[in-house]
Parts: C-alpha cells; sequence; structure tokens
C-alpha cells in the first residue's frame, strides 16, 4: 500500500510541476504581445519626441526634412473623416436595421450576412483597387478626396454593420413590445425607441471602424493619393493626402532624418487613434450602465 | 396594407399620420438598399478583378502565370510567373503564423484558465491595443527596430528581409488568435471543467485535454483567420521586406509579396491598359481568391466542427 502511495505522490508532484512550468510559459507568451507594444510604442517616442514641435502642424511636406511638415496630411485626414462618417453611418446602421429588425430569415437574408463577414475579411488592398478602377477611372472622380472616402466607406462598411448589429441585438424584446403596444409602427418603434437605446453600442462600433480607416494606407496608395501636397484641399474633388500616406513617404526615404519625422507623425497619428478609442470605452462604460 | 383595413381611421386621419404611414412604407426599402451595398460591393470586387484579369490573360497565358518561376513584369526581359511572388507571400505568412499561432493560443490558454480576472481586466484591452494599431506603425517598427536587431544577430541580413517583417506581421495577428481563441475557450461550459478538477487533474490537464478539445474549432478558426489576415497584409511588408521578387525560402533575403508588388506599381506611374497595369488586376485576383477561401475555410471550420453543449 505504502509502495503504491509513494508512486502517487510522485506522479502527482510531477503533474504539478509541468502545471507550474507551463504557467510560467503561458505568462512569457503573454508577456511577448504586451512587451512588442512597449518596444513599439518605446522606439516610436525615442525617435520621435525631439521632431514632435509646431512646425509639424504647420508646414506643408518638403523635401527638406528640417522644413518638412504634416499640415496637408492632417486637413487631409480630417476632411476624409468628415465626408466619410454621414456616409458609412447612414449605410452601416441602415444595413444593420435592415438586418436586424425588417430582414425575413430567408436565402436572401443569409446570402447578405455571409457576404459581410466575408467581406471583412477581404484585404484591404483588394478595395483599393475596387476604388481605383470604379470611383477613379469609372465615374471619372479622379485622384480625389471623394474617391478616397468612397473607398474608405466600403472598407469599414462590414465592421461598422456587424458591430451595429450586435448593439441592436442587445436591446431587449420588452422594449419593441411595449412601443408596438402603444400603436407605433415598426419604424417609428425603430427609430423612437430601439435605435436610441442602442445608440452609444452603434457609435462605439462607429468610432472604432473610422479609426481604423484613419490609420489605413494600402487602399489610399492605390487610388493614387499623393504624397507631395503643399496645398489644402478647396472641395471633394481635389487631390489630397493623408496622415498614413505622409508617414509611408517619409519610411521610404533613406535619410535618418526623415524616418525621425516618421516617427514624429506616428506619435500624432496614435494620440489621435488614443483619443477616439478612449471616447468609444467611455460610450461603451456608458452603454453598460444603462442596461 | 392588412394591418390599415383592420384599423379604420388610418387613411383619414391628420398629415402627420400620413407622414408616418409613408416613413413606415419607404424605410424598409431604403434600408434594404443600404444592406444591398454589400452585395454591389462584393460584385463589383469580383467584377472589377475579372474583366481586367481576363483581358490580361489574353496577352500572357495563364499557364505562365500560375507555374512561370520568374516575376520581372517591368524590367526587360519581361516575365510574369506569380511563383516568386506566391513563394515571398507564403514565407511572411508561415513565419508570421509560427510566431503568432503558439504565443496566441498559449496567451489565450492563460487569460482563459490561469489569470485572475483582475489580470484579464487589464491585460485583454492590452493586447487590443496591439490588434488597433495602423499596420503603417509596425512598417515602421519592423524596418527601425526588428531589422537591426536581427542584424546584430546575423549580420550579413539585408535591410529588407522577410525575416523581420514576418515576425512583426506576427506580432499584428497575435491579438487575433489570442481573443477569437479566447473566446472559444470562454464558450466551453463551466462543468466540463469542474468534472475534471473533481478527478484531480491539474489546470494544465484540464486546458489540454478538457478545453483545447471542446473549443477546436474555434482554435482552428481563428489560427485560419490569421493565416489568411497575414496574407493579404500590405504595408509591414512593403516597407520592411523589400522589392525583389525572388523564389527563396531564406528568411534573411530580401523578397517581394503579392500586396507589395500591387503597391509598387501603383506607386509608379504605370499607363492604364498597358500589360503592367494588368498585372496589378491579375494579382489581386490571386490575393482575393486566397484570402477568400480561407476565409470561408474558417467559417466553416467554426460551424461544421462546433460541439455542442
Amino acid at each position: 500500500m505504502s509502495i503504491l502511495q509513494d508512486a502517487n505522490r510522485e506522479q502527482i508532484s510531477r503533474r504539478r510541476k509541468i502545471d507550474w512550468i507551463l504557467h510560467v510559459l503561458f505568462i512569457a507568451a503573454t508577456a511577448v504581445g504586451i512587451l512588442a507594444l512597449m518596444a513599439l510604442l518605446v522606439n516610436i517616442m525615442m525617435d520621435g519626441l525631439s521632431r514632435l514641435s509646431p512646425d509639424l502642424f504647420t508646414n506643408y511636406p518638403s523635401r527638406m526634412a528640417s522644413k518638412a511638415g504634416l499640415k496637408s496630411a492632417i486637413v487631409g485626414s480630417i476632411y476624409m473623416v468628415l465626408i466619410m462618417t454621414p456616409i458609412s453611418f447612414i449605410l452601416g446602421v441602415g444595413a444593420a436595421i435592415y438586418l436586424e429588425e425588417y430582414a425575413k430569415k430567408n436565402w436572401l437574408t443569409r446570402l447578405i450576412q455571409l457576404n459581410i463577414s466575408t467581406l471583412a475579411g477581404v484585404p484591404s488592398i483588394v478595395y483599393g483597387i475596387l476604388g481605383l478602377t470604379i470611383f477613379v477611372r469609372g465615374m471619372h472622380l479622379d485622384r480625389s478626396l471623394l474617391s478616397g472616402a468612397l473607398t474608405m466607406t466600403l472598407l469599414i462598411l462590414p465592421i461598422i454593420i456587424v458591430s451595429a448589429q450586435e448593439a441592436l441585438r442587445a436591446v431587449p424584446r420588452q422594449r419593441r413590445d411595449a412601443s408596438f403596444a402603444l400603436g407605433a409602427t415598426r419604424w417609428q418603434t425603430v427609430s423612437g425607441s430601439v435605435l436610441p437605446s442602442a445608440m452609444p453600442g452603434v457609435l462605439t462600433g462607429v468610432i472604432l471602424a473610422l479609426s481604423r480607416a484613419i490609420g489605413e494606407t494600402a487602399p489610399l496608395v492605390m487610388i493614387g493619393a499623393l504624397t507631395f501636397v503643399a496645398f489644402l484641399p478647396n472641395g471633394i474633388m481635389d487631390s489630397f493626402t493623408v496622415m498614413p500616406i505622409q508617414i509611408f513617404n517619409w519610411i521610404s526615404r533613406p535619410q535618418e532624418a526623415f524616418h525621425e519625422l516618421a516617427a514624429a507623425g506616428i506619435i500624432l497619428l496614435l494620440g489621435l487613434l488614443l483619443i477616439m478609442n478612449f471616447s468609444a470605452i467611455l460610450l461603451r462604460n456608458k452603454y453598460s450602465k444603462n442596461l | 396594407m392588412n394591418q390599415a383595413k383592420e384599423r379604420p381611421g388610418i387613411t383619414s386621419i391628420s398629415f402627420k399620420n400620413k407622414k408616418t404611414y409613408i416613413l413606415d412604407r419607404a424605410m424598409p426599402l431604403f434600408l434594404f438598399l443600404c444592406a444591398a451595398v454589400s452585395i454591389v460591393t462584393t460584385i463589383g470586387i469580383v467584377y472589377t478583378l475579372l474583366s481586367e484579369t481576363v483581358d490580361f490573360f489574353r496577352k500572357i497565358p495563364i499557364f505562365d502565370f500560375i507555374f512561370g518561376t520568374k516575376w520581372s513584369p517591368l524590367i526587360a526581359p519581361k516575365a510574369f510567373g506569380i511563383l516568386p511572388l506566391l513563394s515571398g507571400t507564403m514565407l511572411i505568412t508561415i513565419i508570421a503564423c509560427l510566431f503568432a499561432i503558439p504565443v496566441g493560443l498559449a496567451c489565450a490558454i492563460y487569460l482563459s484558465e490561469y489569470a485572475p480576472t483582475r489580470v484579464r481586466k487589464i491585460v485583454k484591452p492590452v493586447l487590443e491595443v496591439l490588434a488597433g494599431v495602423p499596420t503603417i506603425v509596425y512598417g515602421y517598427f519592423a524596418l527601425t527596430f526588428v531589422t537591426p536587431l536581427i542584424r546584430m544577430i546575423f549580420p550579413d541580413t539585408g535591410v529588407f528581409n522577410a525575416l523581420s517583417a514576418g515576425i512583426v506581421v506576427g506580432i499584428m495577428i497575435i491579438p487575433m488568435v489570442s481573443s477569437l481563441s479566447e473566446d472559444a475557450m470562454q464558450a466551453v461550459p463551466r462543468s466540463l471543467r469542474n468534472g475534471a478538477y473533481a478527478l484531480g487533474a491539474t489546470r494544465f490537464e484540464v486546458a489540454l485535454k478538457v478545453v483545447v478539445p471542446a473549443a477546436f474549432s474555434g482554435i482552428v478558426s481563428s489560427a485560419v483567420l490569421a493565416f489568411s489576415r497575414a496574407i493579404g497584409e500590405t504595408m509591414i511588408v512593403a516597407v520592411a521586406a523589400g522589392a525583389t521578387p525572388k523564389l527563396t525560402f531564406n528568411p534573411l533575403e530580401s523578397i517581394q509579396t503579392m500586396t507589395g508588388y500591387i503597391v509598387q506599381v501603383s506607386l509608379g506611374d504605370i499607363p492604364h491598359g498597358s500589360i503592367e497595369y494588368g498585372t496589378i488586376y491579375a494579382v489581386g485576383m490571386a490575393l482575393f481568391i486566397i484570402t477568400f477561401l480561407l476565409n470561408i475555410l474558417a467559417l466553416w471550420v467554426a460551424r461544421r466542427f462546433r460541439e455542442e453543449y
């Protein structure tokens, strides 16, 4: 009996040791991601902080690193978001409302749903090819702000639709029933009761999607956003540049000075994204309190 | 219509109600059109890629394109074999997945099975930040941090190399593997774990023999999605992997991926309608087909092999 007990004890302690070793390994693996993020941030801060000055906001791109700035790129990014926000909000939330509140459970609905989830996985550069062919050449919008904004809208629509659908699904059934019981039509119910209640969740999704669009580079390279824009766009048909494109251009140059400029630009870009994500989190917290 | 008949008086009411009525009829149509945009987008993608690609294959035999081992569309002697681009893409993707799938999976197991709630609440959002960093920022990181690090270890590595880009693409897809796998693990019922614990299993045994098998479909599906994401990744490879299409499996050499090639061409000034212009579409088509099939595979795996409890 005692031999058996000893053997058992040995086996248990061996298994415990394995458990402990893997526990450490799993923590190490988790730390890899966090350390990578730290390294990335520290690396960019060290390269870019010295270049972070008001000149960055007020100067146009230049051949000389000491005079180069991000003015046209910052304004271009802001304009693009301003054009994109209403279009993508209406289309994305509209599609989500249709799928959640109106659509019958038939093959067409299933097809649209499947289509949206596969569209979310299409590489962004393919959207660039689409934008180049349809908007820039097909509709003769040329390499304009509008072409860029429309291409980006198509890119972020699947993200907005999926998150808006989740927000709508979280609205309790009773809210709709109460509204119908008061004699409201379906649209009155949706617009007066369901949508307002889902709004924080919907807005969170829209903000996150927009922040994805701000950092996206590849599709805009495709549709030919310029890298040397020494003027501010006056209308939606003007050519433009955006922050990630300008950063890409600076990274591609061999000189160290331009790399520092790129790092400074990245700090600005990350700061902007941080603000947007923070507001999304605030909205989400408000949302969970209301529910 | 039926409802209107059942409720007498709805036709003879004030202007406001009439507006309500019209809105109630018109909105579904408008909303349907919004939803239809997604279908139109897909049709648009397939149509644009297909029409130009067919044109391209009239000039270049499709056999040469798929099996050709030399890619040199811009410089004479011209050659249009996609294999070098494909091998470059696969090299990056495999490096990225070799790095990201074990790390991401271990991360998911830690967060789901080991971590105290307090740690989880901090670590999860931090990993989500990794997923939100723009790819151009990762490109900068690869070129100015990871590449010098690699060159310290292997001094004869080029400034542009597949290893650096691959590792950074891997960092980018870690959160994708970890969060999707963790979701799948969280969905495994508590009672299964408790059963195993009651038999005296350690946490690792519970994770390996109960939770991972039960969540297997979700884990595989997350890995496939991450793989597909790595194939389509553009800016990191455009910045850090180089622009020399080469049929090699040496990760320390400069290579070019399909996405990297498309970016390179669109940065230059290629006349519309030329063969060089057509290559964007042919390569784009190949990229689209590969990622599309992988995404469908991920969806199928998640559904087909899901364990229901």
